[in-house]
């Protein structure tokens, strides 16, 4: 028997790193699938949540400021306020411009935020990162694996309330503003909605989920580094995102499974095939695979696995009238 | 105070000349192209090739004068400049082409984005991820002004190379857009795409110079920061927020603003090292990019916001 159990020990693993990344490219999908805001930061806003969530809730750190020892839910909800805070402020810099200037801001802030994890060490560590960040219930469940299933619990129950609570908003009239901002913006203005206003809302809405996703990354490890947050982690949970299907909740998650399970597989296989002084190198192939596959499933499948919903509003349900496709 | 203005014009030349092929991509093709700064690490190692090559051919370079370099690394830059605009024409053919025909211009920015993991990414599995040097030919500095006036200036003759070189490639492309037909014609596309079209102009001919104009420079870039750096997977990684804030403070599509916003962005880096440090000048250039999004969004030359 001992297999199966390493079998459910690894499946449970597998799953929180999806459940994790799922609640992140939820709050993508906010921004990009339904209101077409392009951030090239998330890796740095997941960084925001997870740092302020150790800093928060960690026992006193010697050297450094943080560790505060605040109970754990204070710290989520404190890694979601950062998140939102510096999402507000990218927001209001880069949103009122051409689209691609959020981009470029975006990307900006995610560079000089792993300079500040890298350097500055009286607050983030430096590159050692910070340890001993508190595990939940883990007074409570001592072995391993049991402590593994309740965390995995807990994360699906925050990823099935932000999935509903998001399905609730996109398909309320906010979110019909939204999509009609993205399709045509003059349109929407004349009718009265101000676009940056509602741009500003779903950015800042979408990195709290983001600052939540690391909170939640950083609570499961124990232990955070610069490392955990380079641009490759964007681009994978781009990646998902695209895979699954922009502009569809199902799909984002669905799209989180299936590159998690690509990334963790293709890894492993690298793993038993090289041998282990050109490990480094291969890791290199690995992140050219899945950047073809994104670029394959832009240029044949745009739409993703699954699409957009033709139907926004449950008043809307004859066929006649359906909303056009990108 | 004279020696970090001096180290800013350097590195300003370097970002100058990338920020010209971000500002002519971004305003002929109309999308901010993250993968240009792969075009410039990979300028610089295609030039690292071809130099070893030479040298298996005829023996170590020979320093030329008081360079550090001899003439066959002007002959690899020739050799990287040509393979690297093949690169960007490849790039375009597979990849942004496609996408043009149906994509919207943020779909070209993600493929452009998912572009530079794999150029970074096959680079460092081709080339390893250690430091290269072109040549480990000791240098010595020219004292241009004495230690008490000013903190005093020294400066090396690689580096006198590379100020001279951009000015010289400045000149050249100023001459190209305003006194060819095909520099005309890049301008025309960059201002209404439309009318070009119906005035007759081969848009996809435009296109194509804007990718070899912009890779030719690219690769020079790479290779004046292999030059006074040193080669790493990374290189363009870390220049690329430079290169987009240099052509957001000139203006998109301006030339002329690209080089002066590269020449600001770089001294701006170079002054902030006593002030933050140096650990942190990456993040002068972020500094630089939120303050001219918040005064003045078109650029110092730019006039479509």
């Amino acid at each position: 028997m001992p297999d199966l159990l390493g079998l459910l020990s690894y499946g449970t693993f597998f799953l929180v790193f999806v459940t994790i990344y799922g609640l992140v490219v939820l709050g993508l999908n906010l921004q990009w699938g339904f209101t077409g805001l392009f951030n090239v930061g998330v890796a740095g806003f997941v960084a925001i949540g997870a740092y302020t969530s150790a800093l928060l809730t960690a026992p006193d750190y010697p050297d450094q400021i943080g560790g505060l020892g605040l109970p754990i839910p204070l710290g989520w909800l404190g890694a979601m306020v950062t998140s939102g805070l510096a999402a507000f402020i990218v927001g209001v810099a880069a949103l009122r411009l051409r689209h691609d200037y959020l981009a470029i801001t975006t990307f900006g802030i995610a560079v000089t935020l792993q300079l500040v994890a890298l350097n500055a060490q009286g607050l983030t560590g430096g590159p050692f990162g910070l340890q001993f960040i508190p595990k939940p219930f883990a007074g409570v469940i001592v072995d391993n694996l049991a402590w593994n299933l309740a965390y995995l619990a807990m994360a699906i129950t925050l990823l099935g309330l932000s999935y509903v609570a998001l399905e609730r908003l996109v398909r309320s009239p906010w979110g019909r503003v939204l999509r009609a901002i993205r399709e045509d913006e003059t349109a929407a203005e004349s009718l009265g909605k101000r676009a940056f206003r509602f741009r500003l809302q779903a950015f800042v809405i979408g990195c709290m989920l983001m600052g939540l996703g690391g909170a939640l990354y950083a609570h499961f490890v124990g232990y955070i580094a610069p490392e955990d947050f380079l641009p490759i982690l964007t681009f994978q949970l781009w990646t998902m995102l695209i895979v699954g299907g922009s502009g569809n909740n199902r799909g984002a998650i669905l799209g989180t499974v299936v590159v998690w399970a690509l990334w963790t597989l293709s890894g492993n296989v690298l793993r038993e095939l090289v041998p282990a002084e050109h490990q480094a190198r291969a890791a290199t192939l690995q992140v050219v695979l899945i950047g073809l596959l994104l670029m394959l499933i832009l240029l044949v499948r745009p739409r993703g696995l699954l699409g957009e919903e033709a139907v926004v509003s449950r008043h809307m349900k004859d066929p006649a009238g359906e909303v056009q496709e990108e | 105070m004279l020696q970090l203005i001096a180290d800013g014009f350097v590195i300003g030349s370097v970002i100058a000349l990338g920020a010209i092929g971000v500002t002519l991509v971004y305003s002929i093709l109309r999308f901010a192209n993250f993968a240009h700064g792969e075009l410039l690490t990979w300028g610089a190692y295609l030039a690292w090739t071809a130099l070893l090559g030479f040298a298996a051919v005829w023996g170590p370079m020979e320093p030329l004068g008081p360079f550090s370099f001899g003439w066959t690394l002007l002959a690899s830059l020739g050799v990287a400049a040509i393979a690297t605009a093949a690169l960007a024409l490849l790039v375009d053919l597979l990849l942004f082409r496609q996408l043009r025909r149906h994509g919207s211009a943020i779909t070209l920015i993600m493929a452009s984005f998912g572009a530079a993991l794999v150029l970074r990414n096959l680079l460092q599995f081709i080339f390893g991820a250690v430091p290269e040097y072109y040549s480990r030919e000791i240098q010595v500095a020219i004292r241009l002004v004495p230690r008490d006036v000013l903190g005093g200036l020294r400066i090396t003759p690689d580096q006198v190379f590379v100020l001279g070189l951009t000015a010289v490639s400045v000149v050249g492309l100023h001459l190209f857009l305003t006194r060819t037909t095909l520099g005309k014609a890049m301008r025309a596309t960059s201002i209404n795409p439309q009318l070009a079209r119906v005035t007759g102009i081969d848009v996809d001919r435009v296109i194509r110079a804007t990718w070899v104009i912009g890779a030719v420079l690219a690769a020079v870039a790479g290779v004046f920061s292999g030059l006074t750096v040193q080669l790493r997977p990374q290189l363009g990684l870390d220049l690329l927020l430079p290169l987009f804030a240099a052509a957001i403070l000139g203006g998109i599509g301006s030339v002329y603003g690209a080089v002066a916003g590269g020449l600001i962005v770089g001294l701006a880096e170079s002054l902030s090292v006593p002030i933050v440090g140096a650990e942190y000048r990456a993040a002068t250039a972020f500094i630089v990019l939120i303050a001219i999004l918040l005064v003045r969004p078109t650029g110092l030359f730019g006039e479509r916001p």
